[in-house]
């Protein structure tokens, strides 16, 4: 009983103040029973633990999958010497406008990563090499944080015992622990997860990645010793807002955080697509293995 | 092929589903009265409710097992104890023996391989240590059994209708020339989908490794991770109300509801290419193939699963069987497969190679 919902809620109600000023109640008869259910009028759903319930489709808007940083548009992601000005690389050159860069406002909270200064010549060479470099483009796991604010929404399974996150890309997935099983036994790409209820946010700490993840398309990396600590809260019943604070020595000065908010689906029969990619790139990476290349 | 994402967890870490259980239970008491029935045994073993009333499947659980698909014949489907100890005693013998540390003295294996099989690959390729194909038979409602197919009472995939027998031809010839493509490669070594159908449905042990789940249980879904290939079934409960179009995405679509305390998932628009590869398991499903799978706790280290395969145009009858899911005392890793798949390039380039 010592998740009751209402004692929940007033005591949330008491120590915060600017959400929880109100308290409204509900009557809900459930079965044979009858009791009072109250929550902050915040709006925000509720698991019946009083937690806010993050169940639901999600997605970005913007455009920080490019580009975590401010940028303005640009033809491509790859490019070459023109006679001119700089033009597509001949690779990417037939996709015209659709694989130009908009322009981004960036999530950087203060504008730019904090590179050390050979970091910072390796994220320019990622932008050189971008086409031979970037894991998106094979269809690799995308980790953490960049799953999150990709062009692809994802879907979260919220439960009193687990916090599952679904990503349609490539068929990603984390199950964020509730109980800290420890230091992550191996290195991955999606790294290990373990969740924390702060008040209404829920906070989560990612380590053991492998380093072969990047933030964006834009070349921005990190070390395997990149720990995450990312901040879920919902401002709303539709919204949330994104927070997440890299720290990795081996890349970064100082730490950083990116923030952005998340938009549910509300479409009442959202579904998460899938997009396991890994077919689609067959052609990029075994082409030239096939008996018969395809000229 | 794929070494770095199979290993699990040692034995005795914290298992999420512990808490999952116990906080289902709490809740459970918290909301008694609100109209769940309660599942109990013989021995008065009540299921774990989540916080909705519905029995809780949450957790890490396995369907690994030795018990194979389909009954040799002339056995009966349940094994008497002392057939048990046998198999499970020669089982433990042949892994033994498989486990047993290789000779760093050995030759190289002779051009065109020594003859092994498996997942030896005729080149000494896997040794047992990299296996968990199971070592158990499969125990359903306290019954060894001697196959996961329970209908028909032969426990044998039944007959191909003449147009599964077309299907089936023209399935096979899709992997002619197996080396020439990675299109020709099956879909599991391509890392498209976990081996064999493990993620289904219907969903079924592989027999080789990572027959692991997690389940995740909302009022309004029901989300089943398969370890192998981070394949995820989203099962949505409710009235069906089927996607517009003919979209046919991996294990199909599947709707759920809960019949008592039984979560009932009717899973059709199947997809052709997964359809394909069930050729070599049970045979080609044609896109009418419509799968109904029946999850029910059974005690607090099994979930009782159910499936009934209906398919008029490839199969003469209907047919189904029963599979226990075991707790799984662990948790899953991350099976990023693509990212590491050597094997599908090599594989090609070998071939390559030998025709020059």
């Amino acid at each position: 009983m010592a998740n009751f919902p209402r004692r929940r809620a007033l005591r949330r109600a008491e120590r915060n103040p600017r959400r929880g000023g109100r308290v409204v109640c509900a009557l809900l008869a459930l079965g044979l029973g009858t009791f009072a259910a109250c929550a902050p009028d915040d709006g925000i759903p509720r698991t019946a633990s009083g937690h806010p319930d993050f169940n639901g489709i999600w997605a970005a808007l913007g455009n920080a999958y490019w580009d975590i940083e401010p940028h303005m548009a640009r033809p491509a992601l790859a490019m070459r010497e023109g006679p001119v000005v700089p033009v597509p690389a001949s690779e990417v050159v037939a996709l015209g406008a659709v694989g130009s860069v908009p322009s981004g406002q960036g999530i950087v909270v203060g504008g730019s990563i904090p590179y050390l200064p050979e970091a910072l010549e390796r994220r320019d060479e990622n932008r050189e090499f971008w086409l031979e470099r970037d894991p998106e483009i094979r269809c690799y796991l995308p980790g953490v944080p960049r799953a999150n604010y990709m062009h692809l929404p994802f879907q979260i399974f919220q439960s009193e015992s687990k916090f599952f996150i679904a990503y349609e890309y490539a068929g990603a997935v984390r199950d964020i622990y509730l109980e800290d099983p420890g230091p992550p036994q191996v290195d991955s790409w999606m790294g290990q997860s373990v969740g924390r209820w702060e008040e209404d946010t829920f906070v989560v700490t990612v380590n053991g990645f492998n380093g072969q993840t990047w933030f964006d398309r834009a070349g921005n990396h990190h070390s395997y010793r990149l720990v995450v600590t990312e901040r879920w809260t919902m401002l709303g019943p539709d919204h949330l807002m994104y927070e997440a604070t890299m720290e990795d020595p081996e890349t970064f000065s100082e730490s950083w955080t990116i923030r952005l908010p998340l938009y549910r689906n509300v479409d009442p029969d959202a579904r998460l697509g899938q997009f396991k990619c890994v077919p689609f790139v067959e052609e990029l990476m075994y082409g030239h293995l096939r008996k018969n290349p395809i000229r | 092929m794929r070494f770095a994402s199979r290993r699990r967890h040692p034995r005795g870490l914290p298992a999420v589903f512990l808490l999952g259980a116990g906080l289902g239970a709490a809740s459970f008491t918290a909301c008694d009265g609100t109209g769940g029935v309660a599942g109990r045994d013989g021995d008065g073993w009540v299921a774990p409710r989540t916080v909705d009333g519905h029995p809780d499947l949450q957790g890490e659980w396995t369907n690994g097992t030795m018990t194979p698909l389909q009954r040799p014949e002339g056995e009966a489907l349940v094994l008497t104890a002392e057939e048990v100890a046998v198999r499970e005693g020669r089982r433990r013998e042949y892994i033994d023996d498989r486990n047993a540390p290789s000779d760093p003295d050995r030759e190289a294996p002779p051009v065109g391989g020594d003859g092994s099989t498996g997942a030896a690959g005729g080149v000494g390729g896997y040794n047992y240590f990299w296996i968990d194909a199971g070592d158990r038979v499969a125990v359903f409602n306290g019954e060894p059994r001697s196959s996961l197919i329970t209908r028909p009472a032969d426990g044998r995939v039944p007959g191909l209708t003449p147009a599964g027998q077309r299907r089936r031809l023209q399935a096979y010839g899709r992997l002619a020339g197996e080396f020439d493509n990675p299109e020709n490669r099956p879909i599991g070594e391509r890392c498209i989908l976990s081996f064999g159908s493990n993620a289904g449905p219907p969903m079924l042990p592989n027999y080789f490794y990572n027959n692991n789940y997690t389940i995740v249980q909302t009022p309004d879904h029901v989300m089943i991770l398969t370890e192998m290939v981070h394949d995820v079934r989203i099962i949505r409960l409710g009235e069906p109300k089927p996607a517009a179009g003919d979209v046919r995405p991996w294990f199909g679509e599947s709707w759920g509801h809960w019949a008592g305390d039984t979560l009932v998932v009717r899973t059709k628009n199947l997809n052709p290419d997964q359809m394909a590869a069930y050729v070599y398991l049970f045979g080609p499903g044609s896109e009418n193939m419509t799968v109904t799978e029946r999850f029910t706790r059974a005690d607090d280290h099994t979930i009782h699963y159910e499936f009934t395969v209906e398919d008029p145009d490839t199969f003469v009858e209907s047919w189904g069987g029963e599979v226990p899911f075991t707790r799984l005392d662990g948790q899953l890793y991350e099976y990023a497969c693509h990212e590491g798949n050597y094997a599908l390039s090599n594989v090609l380039s070998g071939a390559r190679a030998q025709e020059r």
